[in-house]
């Protein structure tokens, strides 16, 4: 029963590397470019909370109310100001400039918050757990967690195949070119895409600061989960990001039961294997918005 | 199409360059072990920087998971050196062939990926390696391993050697690379950058190319970790495999200029000024260079020394080609109707 619990709790881990995926997917999709600082605005939103938390005395669940706007217009100013001017001269500005944001990030928060490691407290829903058959009981806040990411990811979804924002998406996504004669502008395109991925990463971080401990450093670790997922998955493929996370959640938890040590190098080895005998994911798909 | 004739810059350049290795070389005699042991650590970052300027200014291939091999190549010297018995001075260049065999598997996983996807690819398989090393008992684990067979030698006979093994390493890394640039498959190369299919019509072995400068690069790389802890003595997989060595060469090359072997110098030194300058302030240092970094890349793709050899035409180390001007008038060469 020990290793049907451990295969549960990695299966809703995978819950929450889906929301970190989504968002990186997303990006990747619409304009080509890897946020290599991803992780650390997860990490930054999580730092938020904190502040948000202690200040203002509000929920944690609460706070993402104020979190999540503020991250979004992050994102659009950043789109609109940095990223934008480094996109189509070649596949070397956007790594470095993002890259260079995520040593920012990290520095900055190592300033202000010091090395120590934090957790958000969201009162007491992180050990209730609802009991399924003797042996075995799931958590309240994974339930929660794999919830609000399915929640999610049917949102965003809904929006891409549904809304004229999602359909430019998609447009901008097969041809940019045409895209702008058909009178989208890509540039606010690309910024609103933004603000999504950072409103989204922000849900996902402050659901990891209420799960476990995190640091400064805690964001490139973010960033390669979510690309592991994405890649597992298959790229351009929403719900492949899920099942490519659930792979990932359970890989590490197995590991961990395995061995302490082992737990994210087992996520990793399994992420190799995918890509040595099925490169183009579990469930890859031509269209590759997200 | 010739290359550049030697313009005074160049031989400016050379003399300079002549009379400030023979000071270099000299230094042990009236130096003092910590202006050698900044040497040492300026020289293994130049050559880190020359590495990944070659792996993405030329080849294109920008990676973010170096540090894998500056980790692979420090650990190869403590277990070749300590466990083979392997003399640790020899074991700097072998520690670089181990880097290289494990790029050549490395390769042919990370290859799959493209442009962005191939930066997270590379980070993600330093990580694996770091995760590898730390759960090695052989290799110390966690908390790392002391390099012990240089104890047999005097403190100082070490860091003279150690200092002029550098001096010769950052030489050879120097030549190498401009050499190579300015060989067949360094035009071949450049080719590439400037057009994949295009270079690939005119017979350019463009996979074959690329692998041979990733590993060619993880080789150099491989040997400047182990020169790095050559000098530094203890290693742990945590600083070792740290992502900090990929930050410290990019923003060098970014900031000095992106292909061209004189960005990386100018890169270094601005490097090594900001740190100096800033040592009271913590982590401000990175994260000035950071912005320092994204702010070159957004104004002046070419870094300072694309400003300065834009400006006055000056090249120390011209790898570039020129088509040749042709003379006004009848060309007596052509068959004229």
């Amino acid at each position: 029963m020990a290793w049907v619990d451990t295969v549960v709790q990695g299966l809703l881990l995978g819950g929450l590397y889906a929301l970190f995926a989504t968002g990186l997917s997303l990006i990747f999709g619409v304009m080509r470019i890897v946020n290599l600082a991803h992780g650390d605005f997860s990490i930054l939103a999580a730092f938020l909370a904190v502040v948000t938390v202690e200040s203002l005395g509000l929920h944690p669940f609460t706070a993402l109310a104020l979190i999540v706007p503020v991250m979004a217009a992050l994102g659009y100013g950043l789109q609109r100001l940095v990223l934008n001017r480094v996109l189509g001269r070649g596949i070397l500005p956007p790594v470095l400039v993002t890259f260079g944001l995520s040593i920012i990030i990290q520095n900055a928060l190592l300033e202000t918050f010091s090395a120590d490691s934090r957790r958000l407290n969201p009162g007491g829903i992180e050990t209730a757990s609802v009991p399924l058959g003797h042996d075995l009981a799931v958590g309240w806040f994974p339930l929660i967690t794999l919830a609000v990411a399915i929640a999610i990811l049917a949102g965003l979804q809904l929006v891409i195949d549904r809304l004229p924002v999602g359909r430019a998406f998609r447009a901008t996504s097969d041809d940019p070119e045409t895209a702008e004669l058909m009178g989208i502008d890509n540039r606010r395109l690309y910024a609103l895409a933004m603000a999504l991925s950072l409103a989204i990463v922000a849900v996902a971080g402050v659901f990891l600061g209420i799960r476990t401990t995190f640091t400064f450093a805690s964001g490139p670790d973010r960033l390669l989960f979510a690309f592991e997922a994405v890649i597992i998955g298959g790229l351009g493929s929403l719900w492949g990001t899920l099942v490519g996370g659930a792979v990932l959640g359970v890989a590490q938890t197995v590991g961990a039961k395995l061995s302490p040590g082992w737990g994210v190098l087992t996520g990793h080895l399994v992420f190799l294997a995918v890509l040595l005998f099925r490169p183009q994911g579990l469930f890859a798909r031509a269209r590759r918005v997200a | 199409m010739t290359s550049v004739a030697p313009s005074a810059a160049r031989r400016v350049g050379l003399a300079t360059a002549a009379v400030g290795l023979a000071v270099l070389v000299c230094l042990p005699a009236w130096g003092d072990p910590s202006t050698m042991r900044i040497l040492v650590e300026f020289i293994t970052l130049l050559v880190l920087a020359q590495m990944w300027n070659l792996l993405a200014g030329y080849a294109g291939l920008v990676s973010i998971g170096q540090q894998a091999y500056v980790g692979l190549g420090g650990y190869a010297l403590i277990v070749l050196a300590d466990d083979l018995g392997v003399n640790p001075f020899l074991a700097v260049p072998l520690a670089g062939l181990v880097a290289a065999a494990v790029a050549l598997p490395t390769a042919m996983l990370v290859f799959r990926f493209r442009g962005g996807y191939f930066a997270v690819g590379t980070w993600a398989i330093a990580e694996v390696y770091r995760l590898l090393v730390a759960n090695t008992t052989g290799l110390g684990r966690g908390s790392g391993r002391t390099l012990k067979a240089v104890f047999s030698l005097s403190r100082e006979s070490r860091e003279v050697a150690t200092y002029w093994l550098a001096l010769a390493v950052g030489l050879a890394a120097l030549v190498a690379v401009y050499l190579f640039l300015r060989s067949r498959h360094g035009l071949g190369l450049m080719a590439i950058r400037d057009s994949e299919p295009g270079s690939e019509t005119l017979g350019v072995d463009v996979f074959r190319t690329k692998l041979g400068v990733y590993v060619g690069v993880a080789f150099g790389t491989g040997l400047t970790g182990a020169l790095i802890y050559l000098n530094l003595l203890r290693i742990s997989p945590d600083a070792a495999f740290s992502i900090n060595w990929t930050a410290y060469t990019i923003f060098i090359v970014v900031i000095g200029g992106i292909g061209s072997l004189e960005g990386p110098l100018v890169g270094t030194a601005l490097f090594f000024l900001v740190r100096e300058m800033l040592s009271d302030f913590g982590a401000w240092y990175m994260i000035l260079l950071g912005a320092l970094a994204v702010g070159v890349m957004l104004a002046f793709p070419r870094g300072l020394w694309g400003l300065v050899a834009e400006r006055w035409d000056v090249h120390v180390f011209p790898v570039q080609r020129r088509v040749p001007v042709e003379p006004a008038g009848p060309d007596p060469g052509r068959i004229r109707p």
